[in-house]
Parts: structure tokens; sequence; C-alpha cells
């Protein structure tokens, strides 16, 4: 079943001048040398995260133990029920923050450079090369110039130590509107033209037209969002302060800052901190792969 | 492409602009005030974004620089205008600024010289390696970009038990192999550096191999076809069809990695806390300190302009270095 998939010489071996004959040998050696490769990468790939999850079932002891085991004995939830019942660590309470902030910061996300992104692609008005010339030069900005006066408006605005402020300033997407406004010049433009000599608005337009045609890039948009903001760490790390507060990353760090060498504990956080991304990337890893590469290709 | 399908959408073109051939199907609205339809709309389209883009992008770029002229501790009331003190502090050998500024500098000097590097080529040997259909190739591909979508936090976390000196997993398994299995790797140079690049390499490898893989694809088949037709072998195709046909997603790639690099942050605040000493703290991790522990946000502010301006320099030169070689 494999070899013909791959084995493409097949068709060469007809007409190739003498001397060929042994690439054929050569090129299933490759393939199994392919296999071999691949496999020792996926083995270094997956290994650290099933030894991660492992881990985060043993007991103390075992955690620190050595030689590292590869099957928990005894298997125990201990690790979940102590990180869980902490107040110091309410690990629970930053994946309640980081869902929340998450999804919100997505929703947000899509929604402005949806909006946005439809004028750009669809309308003729004054200034619109250069607002968008400016989003776009903007994707060349380094955010860390961004940091420090972002942490002050962000407390003129009284959001420090609060979860909208990792929620809202990052919202301001370039890279969405660039990404929605390619995929709607894309869409064609008779469909929109026929609903409006049937009289439709703009926005009617936006919303029964365009946006059901666009499903693939905007969830693409909301996937690549939601995982940026799930991730992010630098700026959560400096402007949640208080335990109850942070979001997973951050909380990690807080986690670890509390039990150095506790790495059942720290084990069991990074697990709860990983699943849900992890499910996310099962679920949709067409739309998060070919977000990302896209963006490469059009760059 | 994008143009004309701008211009076809508009029915209603504003007045005195040239109507393109085949768009004046719709007469020109005729408002009193010769107000264009279109006038209002796309600004209420844009509002949200632009509200958000303003406050939080534009405002803050301009705001830095304001805020890089002024003696700025966010708790103390008088924030004093001092010109270009702190950045002729971060030039003056004698301020303690200079050391730890130029230090963390280097810090991400070393970081990107010898993670830029791997971070080219060894995502695109992977690509390489994928560059074709077998089975089972989508299941290798989420693997490798899985430790992406776990986020620097997991990642750092993760592999600093792994790297644990006394009981990690990698010293173990280094020991059996019959080499050192002592080595402290988050609290020693030149390992940390080691630890930290290896890591990175490890975390991002994925992200790129998959950037690279999308550009791999979109290189004609029958540029492969004429260059073997050609007699051409294996590392002839390589560099004359698909390494001219990689030319732009290289670039990007170049660019992306450069800049990532030169922001690496968390890998150290997790993994190595910056040390030993101050040996892995980044530059950006020092800016953070400086201005939003510390509370020295004008210098903090200055040094990020700074870091900035040799970020800007290295991307002109990625972008010049490209352009050459293309002519």
């Amino acid at each position: 079943m494999t070899a013909p998939a791959t084995d493409r010489p097949d068709v060469r071996g007809v007409d190739t001048p003498a001397g060929t004959p042994q690439r054929r040998p050569r090129r299933s050696g490759a393939l199994v040398l392919r296999y071999v490769v691949l496999a020792l990468l996926t083995l270094v790939f997956v290994a650290p995260l099933l030894f991660m999850l492992v881990t985060s079932f043993k007991t103390r002891v075992e955690a620190g133990g050595i030689p590292p085991s590869w099957i928990p004995d005894p298997f125990t939830l201990q690790a979940y029920q102590s990180i869980f019942g902490s107040a110091a660590t309410p690990v629970l309470r930053w994946f309640a923050n980081s869902m929340l902030a998450a999804a919100a910061h997505a929703a947000l996300v899509v929604t402005t450079a949806a909006l946005a992104a439809y004028p750009l692609a669809r309308m003729r008005f004054r200034g619109k090369n250069f607002v968008f010339g400016i989003i776009v030069a903007t994707l060349f900005v380094p955010p860390v110039i961004l940091i420090i006066p972002n942490y002050l408006i962000v407390g003129e605005l009284r959001w420090l130590n609060t979860l909208i402020a990792v929620i809202v300033p990052t919202a301001a997407s370039a890279f969405g509107v660039f990404f929605l406004r390619q995929f709607f010049l894309g869409i064609p433009v008779e469909l929109e033209e026929a609903a409006r000599i049937d009289g439709a608005g703009r926005l009617r337009i936006f919303w029964q037209i365009v946006l059901p045609l666009s499903r693939p890039a905007l969830v693409t948009l909301a996937m690549l969002s939601f995982l940026t903001n799930w991730n992010d760490f630098l700026w959560p790390v400096y402007v949640l302060f208080s335990p109850e507060n942070q979001t997973l990353p951050a909380g990690l760090s807080t986690l670890q800052s509390a039990n150095a060498v506790r790495y059942d504990l720290l084990m069991a956080g990074a697990v709860v901190a990983s699943l849900p991304v992890l499910i996310l990337f099962v679920f949709a890893q067409r739309f998060i792969i070919e977000g990302v590469s896209r963006s490469g290709v059009k760059g | 492409m994008s143009t004309s399908a701008a211009t076809r959408s508009e029915g209603t073109p504003i007045s005195g602009s040239v109507v393109p051939v085949g768009t004046g199907r719709r007469r020109p609205a005729r408002r009193g005030g010769g107000v264009d339809r279109a006038g209002i709309t796309p600004w209420l389209f844009l509002a949200p974004f632009l509200a958000l883009f303003l406050t939080f992008v534009i405002a803050p770029a301009v705001l830095g620089a304001w805020i890089s002229l002024h003696q700025w501790d966010y708790t103390l009331p008088g924030k004093p205008f001092v010109g270009l003190e702190n950045y002729a502090l971060l030039f003056d050998p004698s301020s303690i600024t200079f050391d730890a500024f130029w230090e963390s500098m280097r810090a991400t000097a070393i970081f990107t010289v010898f993670s830029v590097p791997l971070l080219l080529v060894v995502p695109l040997l992977v690509a390489l390696l994928m560059n074709q259909a077998f089975p089972g190739r989508n299941l290798f591909r989420a693997a490798f970009f899985a430790p992406y979508v776990l986020g620097v936090a997991v990642i750092g976390v993760l592999w600093r038990y792994l790297l644990d000196a006394n009981i990690g997993l990698v010293n173990y398994y280094l020991g059996l192999l019959g080499l050192p299995d002592d080595t402290a790797w988050t609290t020693s140079t030149p390992a940390v550096w080691v630890t930290l690049v290896g890591v990175t390499v490890w975390w991002t490898l994925g992200f790129n191999a998959v950037i690279y893989l999308a550009g791999l694809q979109d290189i004609s088949k029958e540029l492969y076809e004429a260059a073997r037709v050609d007699g051409a072998n294996s590392w002839q195709q390589f560099w004359n069809v698909t390494f001219p046909g990689l030319k732009p997603v290289l670039s990007f790639v170049t660019l992306v990695t450069i800049i990532a690099s030169a922001n690496m942050f968390g890998q150290s605040y997790i993994m190595t806390e910056g040390g030993p000493g101050t040996a892995t703290r980044t530059a950006i991790y020092q800016i953070a300190e400086s201005g939003l522990r510390n509370y020295r946000m004008g210098e903090a502010a200055a040094m990020s302009y700074v870091l900035t301006f040799f970020l800007v320099l290295l991307s002109l030169g990625v972008v010049m270095l490209f352009r050459e070689r293309k002519g």
C-alpha cells in the first residue's frame, strides 16, 4: 500500500537510459529512511508532552524520583486536588479567567476586524488608502515599544489587575484586518451587487452575504486569536497582580515560584493549561495550520 | 486585482473622480450638499476597530516617545522633563543603566545569533522531508506543530523539569548513553544558552516548517519535471528549483524569526529566571523589569526605542539581502 503512493519513478523506469536501475531500490530505501527520521522526530516532539501528562498523575515522591518512570505507580489525582484546592494558586479560577479572556478577546478581534476589513475591501472613500496603509504599517511596529505606554493607558483606564487589561488592548489586530480584507476581495462582487439592486443596505449585505461566505476565514482568525491570547505571557505577568485575577500562563509562573521542585503540581498545572488548546488543535487543526501557513505565503 | 475589485464594488463614486469604464451602470447619487452616500458608512464600519487601534497602537507609539523624554516614575506625582537624558544614560558607560541595558542587549544578541540559523534550517529540512504525499503526513505535521499551540509558559515549566540537573529526564538519559549527566542546564553558562536555544527550536520548529511546507507546495511540479528531464539530480533540483521558488517565503520566515528571537522573554523568565546572575536577562526582559517592576518608565521607554532601532536596522538588512539576491 505504502510504496506505490510515493514511488513515482516507475514511469521514468520505462524510458530512462541505462545506469538508473539502481534508483528504484535506493528510492524505497529513502522511503524507509524518511519514516525512521519522521518517527524519531515525532518521539522528540511527543515524548516530553506525554511525560508531562504522566507526571501529573504521580505522587510527589515519584515525580521527583530517579530513574524517571513512564507509568505512574501508584496512579493518583493528588496533584490536581492539591492545586485545585489552594487559595494562593487557584488553578481552576485561572482556567476560568483564561477561558473568558481568550473567548472575549477572539470575539472582539473578529468583530472589529471584520467590520473594518469590509469597507477597506469594498467601498471607496476618501482616506481609505491612508487608513489601510497605516494599519499595514503597524504590522511592522515591534510590540516592545507599546508595552510601557500601554501600561500607563491601561492604568489611566483603571484596568490594571482586571481581565479587561488582557482582553481589550491587544484586540486591535492589524493582521486580522489585513487577513480578512484579502479574503473579502476574493468573494465575487456580483453577489453583493445583486443584493444592492434589490435594495439591501451595506450592513445587511455584510451580515447576510459577506459574513456567511467568509466563515472559514472568520473561524481561522478566531482560532488564532484565541490561541494567542490563551498563551500570552509577558503582558499578563505584569498587569495582573492578584492571584485570583491571573490567567493560566501567568499563574503557572506563580505556581512555579510557590512550588519550586513540586514537579507533580507543576505538571498538573501545565496539563490544565494545555488541554483546552490541544483539544482545540485536534479538532481545528486544518484551520490553525492553514491560517499560519497562509500568513507566510501572503507575506 | 485589489484595486479593480474595490472599484467595481463601488456603485456611487466620489463626485469628481473618474468613473472607470464598466462601472457607470449606476447613476452617481446627487445629494444636497454633495455628500457622497458612502461618506459616513465606511467610517461607521471602521469605528470600533479604529477606536481600539488609536487607543492601544497609535497613541502608545507616540506616548512612548514622550515618556522617554521624562523621568517618569509611575508611583510619583511629578514627572520632570529631562530631554534626551534617558538616552544619554544608555550610552554613558559610567551609569548603572548602561551595564544593565547593554548586558541585556548582549543576551538578546547571543540568543538571536544562535537560534535564528537553526530555526531557518531545521524546519526547512523537516518541510522538505514532508513535501511529498505519503500516508500519515498530516499526522506527523500535527505532531511537530503541537508544541507551538501550547505557549511559552507550559513549555518553560515542562522543560525546566526535564532539564533539572538532578532528577531531570534529559540528564538521566544522557547518563545512560555514557555522556555527562550532571549538566546544570538552567543555572550555568554556557549550558543555559543551549537550553534556551534548544527549547525554542523544539517549541517553534513546527510553525516555521508549516510555512515552508505551504511555500514548497506552491512551487510548480512542472518545474521539477523539467529539471529531471534535463538530468538534474536532487541536489541540483534543490538549488535551481526549490530554493529560488522558496525565496519569498524564506524572506518572510527570516524576518519573522529574527523579530521573534529578538523579543525572547518567556523562555528566559521561566526556565532560567534571567540567570545565572543576569546572563540570560534579555532586552525585553530588562525593559519590562525596569519599567513595570521598578517603575522607571522613562528609562525603559528609551530602551525600547533603542532596541526598536536595532530591530529596524536588522529588518532592513534582511529585506535588502533578499532583494539584492533576486536581481
